[in-house]
């Protein structure tokens, strides 16, 4: 009798779990789909991308670019180190690793002005024709009449290229690093490995900066061709003209013999430097070289009192990272604002083929 | 078993000041043929949108297979197979890969997926070219491609818009042959958008006319005429003389004639039977030289004709 009741009691828990069991793997089960489904939009654009003549010339010229200028930096590290025994054992502390992005022997521009130039070409390139190409081809008709949310095909294609940029600059960075230990023999330190990753990282969320910009121009425009130029002009605007055109305006202002005291024009020259900071690439550029030069102290003016008593080492890296967070904030707030744009743009977009 | 599919209840849709739909209400039952027939611009391609929830109504409400289309456009997506006019597909991927592209999005499993795509080219006889770059593949082809990619996900319905846009006549009839087929088959319900009566007229088993955002008459061809021409689906034209004003009124009063016009030379007659021998005798009887007397039948055309005119003259 006992045990009867027993039975009937477990059974009854049993079937529970069972239930339980099979509403949650109903659950489980669709996600499941929905996640297989997204990475399946990934995947299309990935291999799109990887097999487009645009991003092949483009990703050549930047390989090509890049090893150049690194090629560059570690000979000219090498024939230093070759010139003295003492410097050998200096160049221990010297962060060579970091060097060799931000040196260059006269020939060609270092490796952090070449991602500044380039990188954003790149992102406008793997963008500018998202979502127009398709409207204009009849496929976005096609794609959104199957069940999937709209905005999996933004956040699809913004993640395949996120993942061929990471896939990009990480073996690059990874391979500098191994040429360097191959030519120069000297291993890199931890720290340093870690600013070699920080430094690939700003350059990945840089460049989804400008993708971001391209994805937008690509919903706003319906014909690739003009939103191509719309992102060319906006990067020719911050790399060329904006620096001019911002000395021009305050060249007044800072003028010495107007401004009364010290501390007036220091302040006056941190209103000109957050003008500054409004281009993606003056951030990208402050934040690589804190990055890349570990003596740095500060990315503002700062007085001859304030220098005294520093020691005079290198800062650690969490130090570096702490000077460089608002400019990697600032930097992610400019992608985040620019996909939230295009995000609420094309989720009210009309689908039509044209 | 009559089951509403589509059910569409008082819909407007407007952009800003152009009112692309104007109050329309319709309902598909499962298992037919449905016609949606207009000229371009007639706000068939927005129903159409609204259907998918890829549109929002401005006003009334949308339903597909009993789902909210405005509320879950996703589920409603999961049943409905769409074929957009101009249909595009990724021209550098091949037909194949173009399929089996559609099937993960829609969450099928790779074998799985395979086999449907095969058995559909076969279906629609692109099994040749199922490893073809699309970018090669002529109009007709890359609609019936089209085709199949509607049914990779088994629809229960399917909405294709202007089908057969630019594909030459031959095309056209196989084309309508393989929607025929899925109707009587699978029991697929279909809805059809054209500006081509003839097409319409061949496979649907109801049509909607279409004009300027309103339905103007929906039913099946026969009934069309009838609620179309119920009385004048005749028109006697006669040249006599001399014509006066009490043989008018005598013709007038025939049983099956609904009104007389005179124009320079003619009198028209509007009827709804052909009554032209009685007429005639009538003129001859009353003494009146008859010159000539022809009969115009409508036929679609003229269904077709008068209403898209009707439509743009209003």
């Amino acid at each position: 009798m006992k045990n009867e009741s027993m039975k009937e009691r477990f059974q009854a828990v049993k079937s529970f779990f069972a239930r339980k069991n099979q509403s949650e793997y109903q659950v489980r089960s669709e996600n499941h789909v929905n996640r297989k489904v997204f990475w399946a939009i990934v995947q299309k654009e990935f291999t799109d991308y990887v097999t487009s003549w645009r991003i092949i010339i483009l990703l050549a010229i930047i390989l090509l670019t890049c090893v150049g200028s690194l090629y560059t930096a570690i000979t000219s590290i090498e024939e230093a180190l070759k010139a003295s025994e003492e410097a050998q054992a200096i160049a221990r502390d010297l962060y060579l690793y970091v060097q060799m992005f931000t040196i260059s022997d006269g020939t060609l521009p270092n490796f952090i002005s070449f991602v500044g130039f380039l990188g954003p070409l790149l992102g406008v390139a793997l963008g500018f024709d998202a979502i127009n190409s398709e409207r204009n081809k009849g496929t976005l008709s096609r794609l959104m009449a199957q069940p999937i949310p709209r905005d999996y095909v933004i956040n699809g294609k913004f993640v395949a290229a996120v993942l061929l940029n990471i896939l990009l600059f990480f073996s690059l960075g990874l391979l500098v690093m191994a040429f360097g230990i191959l030519i120069l023999g000297v291993p890199p330190t931890f720290d340093e490995f870690l600013r070699v990753i920080c430094f690939l990282i700003v350059c990945i969320v840089y460049i989804a900066f400008w993708l971001n910009l391209g994805i937008l121009f690509s919903i706003v425009f319906r014909q690739p061709a003009t939103s191509a130029l719309a992102g060319l002009a906006v990067w020719l605007f911050f790399i060329m003209f904006y620096q001019m055109i911002i000395e021009m305006l305050t060249k007044s202002y800072l003028d010495p013999t107007a401004v009364a005291s010290e501390i007036e024009w220091v302040s006056r020259q941190e209103v000109v430097l957050s003008l500054m900071r409004l281009s993606p690439n003056y951030l990208f550029s402050e934040s690589t070289i804190a990055l890349l030069s570990p003596a740095i102290r500060t990315l503002g003016p700062y007085t001859y009192e304030q220098t005294l008593g520093q020691v005079a080492s290198p800062l650690q890296l969490d130090q570096s990272l702490l000077i460089i967070w608002p400019q990697c904030t600032g930097l992610i707030a400019g992608t985040l604002i620019c996909f939230t744009i295009a995000y609420l743009l094309f989720t009210r977009q009309e689908i039509r083929s044209n | 078993m009559v089951e509403e599919i589509i059910k569409i209840e008082n819909v407007t849709k407007q952009y800003d000041q152009f009112l692309a739909v104007n109050d329309l209400s319709l309902t598909i039952k499962r298992g037919e043929i449905f016609g949606l027939l207009g000229p371009n611009g007639a706000g068939k391609t927005t129903t159409i949108l609204m259907l998918l929830g890829l549109s929002e109504p401005t006003k009334g409400k949308v339903q597909v297979c009993g789902i909210d289309s405005t509320r879950y456009p996703i589920e409603v997506k999961r049943k409905v197979g769409y074929l957009p006019d101009d249909v595009g597909f990724y021209q550098h991927m091949t037909g194949l890969e173009n399929l089996l592209y559609t099937a993960a999005l829609n969450g099928i499993d790779r074998k799985e997926a395979e086999n449907r795509a095969f058995q559909l080219l076969k279906e629609v006889q692109l099994l040749e070219a199922a490893n073809k770059k699309v970018g090669k593949y002529s109009r007709g082809m890359r609609q019936r491609l089209g085709l199949a990619d509607v049914l990779m996900k088994k629809p229960e319905v399917i909405i294709l818009d202007e089908p057969t846009l630019g594909i030459d006549p031959e095309g056209v009839r196989d084309f309508l042959k393989l929607i025929k087929n899925l109707n009587q088959v699978d029991q697929m319900t279909v809805l059809l958008s054209s500006h081509h009566l003839h097409q319409v007229q061949q496979i649907c088993d109801r049509v909607g006319i279409f004009v300027k955002g309103k339905l103007l008459a929906e039913g099946n061809m026969e009934s069309l005429i009838k609620q179309l021409f119920l009385q004048d689906s005749y028109i006697i034209k006669v040249k006599a003389s001399p014509i006066d004003q009490e043989l008018i009124e005598k013709i007038n009063s025939f049983h099956d004639v609904n009104r007389v016009e005179i124009d320079d030379h003619y009198v028209h007659i509007y009827c709804q039977k052909d009554v032209s021998a009685e007429i005639g005798k009538f003129i001859i009887e009353s003494g009146v030289s008859l010159y000539h007397l022809s009969l115009k039948e409508y036929g679609l055309d003229e269904i077709y004709h008068r209403y898209f005119e009707g439509s743009e003259s209003a």
